[in-house]
């Protein structure tokens, strides 16, 4: 397996110097590993986890998940309307589920007019979209694998052992 | 028989685009890092693109009023108004255009007899000098220089000037030079208009894309109003060029006289991309903040860069384009421009494309990545040490 895309999945945070020392590798060859990632559409691309709901970072700061309701076309199934869904700047990801509805999108936006307008002028209007529901975030206990408004405890781990 | 001998005269003596030698070079090279395009690297946002698909889905393929969808016109009226402070009847004094390409070619055609004169700041865009010999016309280049960081003047103009002008055609801010005019230099240039009867042509493009202080329109200066067609489009600030599509605003007159024209040879300009339009004004805002914050952060990167590098370049106020000197290289810009691009493949465009008095100076479009421009800085200074040694 790439050395780099190991170590992407354990979801170390790791700058591409501390994974080129981690992996034994040159920085150089690091940031080859990533081309070829990204060549080969596995990496896509780095995100920052925010905690949204600190007003410094409120630019973005209304989410909510959409469960819509699509009709499925001949040859293409739901990927032509999926990918044209997705296509939005609102939306943030969109998934195709099982169960009651089919597409599961997270939408974010500026205020919750922008992101209702989002649903009631562009998706619910589209053609083959059944219906929609929208529902808003209230809170957020856990982002990108970070838990949120947790103190910081000392965990009792002795600085030497015998 | 030569087909050759039915072309008409003013259409043979009509001079080659400059830029037209040069782009043959470059196209037959290969990984050339090109700064030499003047549009945006932004494809159209989305919701513009689906708005025109909804559009077409739901049936609108035909033809619209002459003038263009009221809809549009109305959302044009709002948005010139609460951008530029300029107000305009939505019924009688805009007309939308196929670019504002189009809307120029009709003004010309609607307001000069043959042998009127024609005024326009230079180094500028490739077609207004030809535009105006099209229409019979005679152009009265008036050069702006680096020194005023290529703002028109009001003396350069009324040196320029001579009897029989009658347009004042305007680009700010302006291709290739993003040199633009504050209030005062307009306001001179608005006196010297009305004291010499001229008709101003103002096509302020790249108007959204100003960085630093607020856009001017001459438009907007008292007494000005009928004395100016606005002219505007979609393609730079919407990243949409594709779409031919713009938009002239002016005395009602005026706008008749340029309909005339253009439901003649034009009928109206595409629904569907009237249609694409209309939703970059009522939704498109934010994105177009975004994209202009993008290329405001690359003209500072670029232009610093330059410097550094030893190739004199003023800040631009406004446009996507740096145009720095090459004159202490001790090359012609052109021979600037073909040596940069054989040796080290990045593409500029020499600035006598653009008029006699871009002599010395290249264009440098910075509407491409971020990645991009620093590989293609390094090439240029690579390229730059290398002619010193």
């Amino acid at each position: 397996m790439n050395p780099v895309l190991k170590l992407l999945i354990e979801g170390e945070q790791l700058t591409t110097a501390q994974m080129a020392q981690v992996a034994g590798l040159s920085e150089a060859e690091v940031m080859r590993h990533l081309e070829q990632l990204k060549k080969e559409k596995i990496f896509l691309g780095w995100r920052p986890v925010l905690d949204l709901s600190r007003e410094a970072a409120a630019a973005a700061a209304v989410r909510a998940v959409i469960e819509v309701k699509i009709t499925p076309e001949r040859g293409g199934g739901f990927n032509r309307l999926a990918e044209r869904i997705g296509r939005f700047d609102e939306v943030e990801s969109c998934y195709l589920m099982s169960g009651s509805y089919d597409l599961l999108i997270f939408v974010n936006g500026a205020s919750l007019q922008k992101v209702a307008a989002f649903v009631s002028e562009k998706l619910s209007t589209l053609e083959g979209v059944l219906s929609t529901s929208t529902h808003f975030m209230l809170r957020s206990y856990k982002e990108g694998g970070f838990l949120l408004d947790v103190p910081v405890e000392e965990n009792g781990r002795l600085k030497v052992v015998p | 028989m030569d087909p050759k001998q039915f072309i008409a005269r003013h259409v043979v003596d009509l001079p080659k685009s400059g830029i037209r030698d040069f782009f043959e070079i470059v196209a037959k090279m290969k990984d050339v890092i090109s700064l030499g395009i003047g549009e945006p690297d932004f494809d159209t946002p989305w919701h513009i693109r689906e708005a025109a698909i909804y559009a077409l889905e739901k049936g609108k393929t035909h033809y619209t009023s002459n003038l263009g969808l009221i809809e549009l016109r109305r959302a044009i009226a709002k948005y010139v108004e609460q951008t530029f402070a300029i107000g305009y009847r939505p019924d009688d004094e805009i007309l939308v255009t196929v670019g504002v390409s189009e809307a120029l070619d009709l003004a010309f055609r609607a307001l000069i007899n043959p042998g009127e004169k024609v005024m326009f700041h230079q180094p500028c865009y490739v077609s207004y000098h030809p535009s105006v010999t099209l229409v019979h016309g005679v152009g009265v280049p008036v050069p702006t220089y680096a020194k005023d960081n290529f703002a028109l003047t009001a003396e350069a103009l009324a040196a320029a000037w001579q009897p029989g002008c009658k347009l004042l055609v305007l680009n700010l801010p302006c291709n290739p030079t993003g040199g633009t005019c504050n209030r005062a230099q307009l306001e001179a240039i608005a006196k010297f208009c009305v004291e010499k009867d001229l008709l101003v042509l103002s096509d302020e493009i790249y108007s959204e894309l100003t960085f630093e202080g607020q856009h001017v329109s001459i438009a907007s200066l008292p007494g000005m109003r009928d004395r100016t067609i606005f002219l505007h489009g979609f393609s730079k600030a919407f990243a949409m060029t594709g779409w031919r599509i713009g938009y002239a605003c002016g005395p009602a007159v005026l706008i008749e006289a340029m309909m005339k024209v253009h439901q003649y040879s034009m009928m109206c300009a595409s629904i569907i991309s009237q249609e694409g339009a209309l939703e970059a004004l009522l939704r498109g805002e934010d994105g177009m903040k975004a994209m202009r914050d993008q290329y405001h952060r690359r003209r500072d990167f670029i232009v610093r860069r330059l410097n550094e590098i030893g190739l004199t370049c003023h800040m631009p106020r406004g446009s996507f384009y740096a145009f720095p000197s090459v004159v202490k290289t001790g090359r012609t810009e052109k021979e600037f421009a073909v040596g940069l691009v054989e040796q080290e493949r990045v593409a500029v465009v020499p600035g006598t494309a653009f008029g006699a008095n871009g002599a010395g100076f290249v264009r440098a479009c910075f509407a491409t990545s971020y990645e991009q421009l620093i590989e293609a800085t390094d090439r240029i200074d690579r390229y730059v040490q290398g002619l010193r040694r």
